[in-house]
Parts: C-alpha cells; sequence; structure tokens
C-alpha cells in the first residue's frame, strides 16, 4: 500500500519536474528599514540537485533563508516553491529546514527521537499521534544518520555533529521536497560531515533539491552540484570547481565592494 | 485525635471542601501550564498578566458580570499591549511588561477606590480561598476544564513552538496562533489562581511547579506529570499546615510549594547542587565525541 502511495507521488513529482523548478526565487529584494540586505537575487534550484550558497557573515544568506521560509516579507519579488506558495508548500509539508546550531535552546526536554518526531508532526492528525507509519519514519531517518544508539538522549548531550545529524534526520523523517539547511557544517567533525554528505546526495539521488549555506569551500565539490556566491546580491553563480576559482571568490570575500 | 481525623477534620466544614477543591484544580492548571512558561521564558508575562487581570475584576464586580469576563479581557489586553508596545518602538520586552503591567495594575487600584464596600482589596492581592462561594467553585471547574483540555489536546504543538518555532512555521503551523493560546490560556488560569492565592502569589504558582519538574525530568512529557504532582502535593500540605496553624492559606500554600523546590534544587538526582559539589570533585565527564575545532572562514 505504502510502496504504490510512494510510486504515485513519483510520478506527480517527475510531472512536475518536467516544467517547474523545485525553488525559483526571481527579483528578490529585502530590506531592512533603510537598509538592503537583498537585492535583485534570481536562484533555481531543480529537484535532485544540491546548491551551495557561499557568503560571509552579513552577506544575506540568513535573510535569504528567511525569504524563502516566510519569515520575513520582501520588499520584491517572488518565491515559488515546487510551483507554489511558500505558505501552500509549507502547509503541504514539501519545505524542510535545519537551523543554525545558536538558534537552538539545547537544554530543552526533548529527546533526540523526540526531535526527529517533530518531522511528523505536519502529517499527523491536530493531536500530533504518532502512527505505526510515523514511528517507522522516525526510526529510520534515525537509522540513516546513524544515531540509533543515542535516540533516547537529550538533544543537549550529543556532540556539535551529532546535533547537526539528529535535525538532518528529522528533515529526512518529514520527507520534504526542498530542504534549507543554514551552516550545517559548522562546527562539525569528520565522521558527521562526511555522514552528513552522504545522507544529501543520497537525498538528492531521490529528488529532492537541497539549498544548503556554507562559510568555508572544503566539501563544497563532494557536496554540491552549483554554487552560488553572495553579497548582497548574487555575485557569481556556476559549478563548485568554478566557483572556488580565486578570482572569483575574491567577488564575494575580497575587500573592497 | 488520631490521623486520620486529622486528614479528615477539615472536610467537614463545607467552606474547607471548596477551598481545598479550588486550590487543587488552580495547582493543577497553574502547573501544567507553567512547564511552557519556563521553557519559552515566559515566567515574567505570567506575573504581568495576573496584576493586569485586576481592573478587570473590579469592572466585573462593579458591572455585575463573572468575575472571569473581566480578567480574561484585561489579560489579554495587558499581552496584546506588551507585545505591541515591544513591536512597534525601541522599549524592549522586559520594559514593555514592567510598564503595561503595573499600569494597569494602578488602573486597578483607582477603580478599586471608586467603587466602595464591593470588592475587598485585600481578598484580590492575597487571595480568599475560605471565601469561595459554590457559584465561583463552578466556575474554577469550568475554566480548568476548558484551560487544561486545550493545553493537552495541543501539548505537542505547544512544545513545538516552545522549542522551534522555525520548524513549526516550516511545516504549515501559525507559531503566532500557538502563543496566543498559550496567553489565552494563561490570562484564564490566572483568573482561577488569583482566587486561591491571589494577584501577588500567582506567579509563584505559574513558576515554581514547572521550573521543579524542570530539574527532575529531561523529558516534557514526563515533566507534564511531575509539576502537577509537586503542585498538588504542596497544596495540599500548605492548606493543612493553615488549618490547624491558623496561617495564612495562599502563604502557606506557596511557602510548602517554594520549599519542595529549594529542596529538589539540592538534592535532585543528577541536577541538585549538593550531587554536584561532590562530582566537581571527582574525574569530569568526557563528552562522547570530540569535535574538531570550528574550521576558519574562507
Amino acid at each position: 500500500m505504502r510502496v504504490r502511495a510512494q510510486q504515485d507521488s513519483l510520478t506527480r513529482n517527475n510531472r512536475q519536474d518536467s516544467h517547474e523548478a523545485a525553488l525559483l526565487i526571481e527579483g528578490l529584494s529585502v530590506d531592512y528599514g533603510n537598509l538592503r540586505a537583498l537585492s535583485d537575487v534570481n536562484l533555481r534550484l531543480d529537484a535532485g540537485t544540491v546548491c551551495a550558497v557561499l557568503g560571509m557573515n552579513g552577506s544575506g544568506k540568513s535573510t535569504l533563508f528567511k525569504a524563502i521560509s516566510g519569515v520575513i516579507r520582501p520588499s520584491a519579488g517572488t518565491v515559488r516553491i515546487g510551483g507554489q506558495s511558500t505558505r501552500q508548500a509549507q502547509r503541504a509539508g514539501i519545505l524542510g529546514y535545519m537551523p543554525q546550531a545558536e538558534s537552538v535552546d539545547w537544554d530543552f526536554p526533548v529527546s533526540v527521537r523526540d526531535v526527529v518526531l517533530m518531522g511528523r508532526y505536519g502529517a499527523m492528525g491536530p493531536s500530533r499521534r504518532p502512527r505505526r507509519e510515523d514511528k517507522d519514519l522516525t526510526e529510520r531517518a534515525i537509522r540513516i544518520v546513524g544515531l540509533t544508539d543515542l535516540a533516547d538522549r537529550q538533544i543537549g548531550e550529543l556532540s556539535g555533529g551529532q546535533k547537526k545529524r539528529a535535525f538532518l534526520a528529522r528533515a529526512l523523517a518529514q520527507q520534504a521536497k526542498v530542504l534549507l539547511l543554514d551552516e550545517p557544517f559548522a562546527g562539525v567533525d569528520t565522521v558527521s560531515a562526511t555522514t552528513m554528505i552522504r545522507v544529501l546526495r543520497d537525498l538528492a539521488s531521490e529528488g529532492v533539491a537541497v539549498l544548503i549555506t556554507v562559510h568555508d569551500i572544503e566539501n563544497i565539490d563532494r557536496l554540491a552540484d552549483s554554487a552560488v556566491l553572495l553579497r548582497g546580491r548574487v555575485v557569481y553563480q556556476g559549478t563548485p570547481t568554478s566557483v572556488v576559482e580565486p578570482e572569483n571568490l575574491a567577488l564575494a570575500f575580497g575587500g573592497g565592494q | 485525635m488520631n490521623l486520620l481525623e486529622l486528614i479528615t477534620q477539615p472536610f467537614e466544614y463545607g467552606f474547607m471542601v471548596r477551598a481545598i477543591v479550588a486550590t487543587l484544580l488552580a495547582a493543577v492548571l497553574c502547573a501544567v501550564l507553567s512547564c511552557w512558561l519556563v521553557l519559552t521564558g515566559w515566567s515574567l508575562l505570567g506575573d504581568a498578566v495576573s496584576h493586569a487581570v485586576l481592573p478587570g475584576v473590579v469592572l466585573a464586580y462593579a458591572l455585575g458580570w463573572p468575575f472571569a469576563v473581566g480578567a480574561s479581557i484585561f489579560g489579554v489586553l495587558a499581552v496584546a499591549m506588551i507585545g505591541g508596545v515591544r513591536a512597534t518602538s525601541r522599549v524592549k520586552e522586559d520594559a514593555a511588561i514592567g510598564i503595561v503591567f503595573t499600569t494597569l495594575f494602578a488602573l486597578g487600584l483607582v477603580l478599586v477606590s471608586v467603587t466602595p464596600s464591593q470588592v475587598d482589596l485585600n481578598h484580590i492581592i492575597f487571595g480568599n480561598l475560605l471565601g469561595v462561594s459554590p457559584e465561583d467553585l463552578v466556575q474554577v471547574v469550568g475554566l480548568v476544564a476548558v484551560c487544561l483540555a486545550v493545553l493537552l489536546f495541543k501539548r505537542k504543538d505547544l512544545t513545538l513552538f516552545a522549542f522551534d518555532p522555525g520548524h513549526a512555521r516550516t511545516i504549515g503551523l501559525s507559531p503566532r496562533l500557538l502563543g496566543s493560546i498559550l496567553l489565552g490560556v494563561l490570562a484564564l488560569t490566572c483568573v482561577v489562581a488569583l482566587q486561591a492565592v491571589g494577584v501577588v502569589l500567582v506567579v509563584a504558582m505559574l513558576v515554581v511547579p514547572g521550573a521543579t519538574a524542570r530539574l527532575l525530568s529531561q523529558s516534557m512529557s514526563r515533566m507534564l506529570w511531575i509539576a502537577p504532582s509537586v503542585s498538588v502535593i504542596g497544596s495540599l500540605v500548605g492548606l493543612y499546615l493553615s488549618y490547624y496553624l491558623d496561617i495564612s492559606s495562599g502563604g502557606s500554600v506557596v511557602l510548602c510549594q517554594g520549599s519542595i523546590f529549594a529542596l529538589v534544587y539540592l538534592v535532585a538526582p543528577r541536577e541538585g547542587l549538593v550531587w554536584r559539589m561532590i562530582a566537581r570533585r571527582g574525574p569530569r565527564q568526557q563528552p562522547l565525541e570530540a569535535d574538531a575545532p570550528e574550521k576558519t572562514a574562507v
């Protein structure tokens, strides 16, 4: 029965892919009062691809994510997710996100399993009582990121990399079609980074579109299909290998403007 | 007098039965709500709302409305004003809370002084537990039932809201709506607890049980059992002490809850201060997986 449902959703997605980008950003500008944070950003992300966004602090990476997920209202431009508005896509459970480590209260009394199960809330009834399927998908996601032995731990009792993997598992359990990952490799050990890259590549091969901010060019060629350099606007867009060319990096990270 | 008589004797008086039932209901509701308040950092908001309902209570008396209606209006009004001042000016939340609740409380004091003989200020400020009428009790039962039903039905969403509002939004929930539910229940809860312990001590019932449970458990679902249990035990002991020692009932209830917190703070398993001091002398626990140092940006 579930196989059937998955096949149905696959065909539906394939049909969508032929004419609709997983994520389409057109002419996006964001202002904070008089300060322009993002200017005329155009970005297309297709299903099954991973796109890395690079930029300095204050380059507008977080602003871009906030605009995509509807936390802030853009002053111009549109965001379409799978052909729908952000709000529609969120109601349909298409959009998944992984928060930055600094924005999470690590003392909060939830276990790793609790956090991953939250990925299923959108698919559950109003009282969020987990069904068999929700529990299965939760355990599967925990297994894929390699946290099975730590599933009952309070979330703050994990290492930095394990915490990131827990949140990645939540996005896996959600079965989101478009994933936004904010600095998933910040302060992460090699084991966790390798696991996460493998999981993200597997997701992409299943048709998931991944937008990811990184502060570091390491791993970028193993991880991403395309890359964007951001500095208040898109200063360069290309393959991961072309982006790390010194003259291109200088556009985003060089002195002066 | 044997132990059984000691326990049952207060129940021979109708007013004592009503006092005990009202207090225990308020204790359970406050305790459940307090689990989220201490986790969202909204403890002070509980203090603010409990004070801000005073003008509503006075007006309700004067106009002959039910106690709860006036209090709810002003509770919601206070929360809206705090949010409004914070969002539309440079004033930060703690200052906004301070301004709004003291102003509304002051309005309440003024209203009390112009509606003579109808409202006893002492009853509002320190509670009027022994004066709970049968009608009051019906109202308390109704409010507690509604509030508990909402909280327990929405408990997973509220926990998600407290933990990660960004994810709540991402899966199509409205963090603003969930926050409003919590605040609406807070306003009604203040009405219930007002009668039991009064304006000044409401905040204790809204913070202490949740904080105590937090020290005892790393699991939200267990906290939701521990907090009401602690609160009920503290309230019962407090009421008996107040009956036999002839001391203030509200004061005695809160003092007992505070004492339980102090005890837990000192000797709770794992978290207790005593054990932590002992552990500090032993070898430090190593983290499970060493993290590579943060990489430098390009």
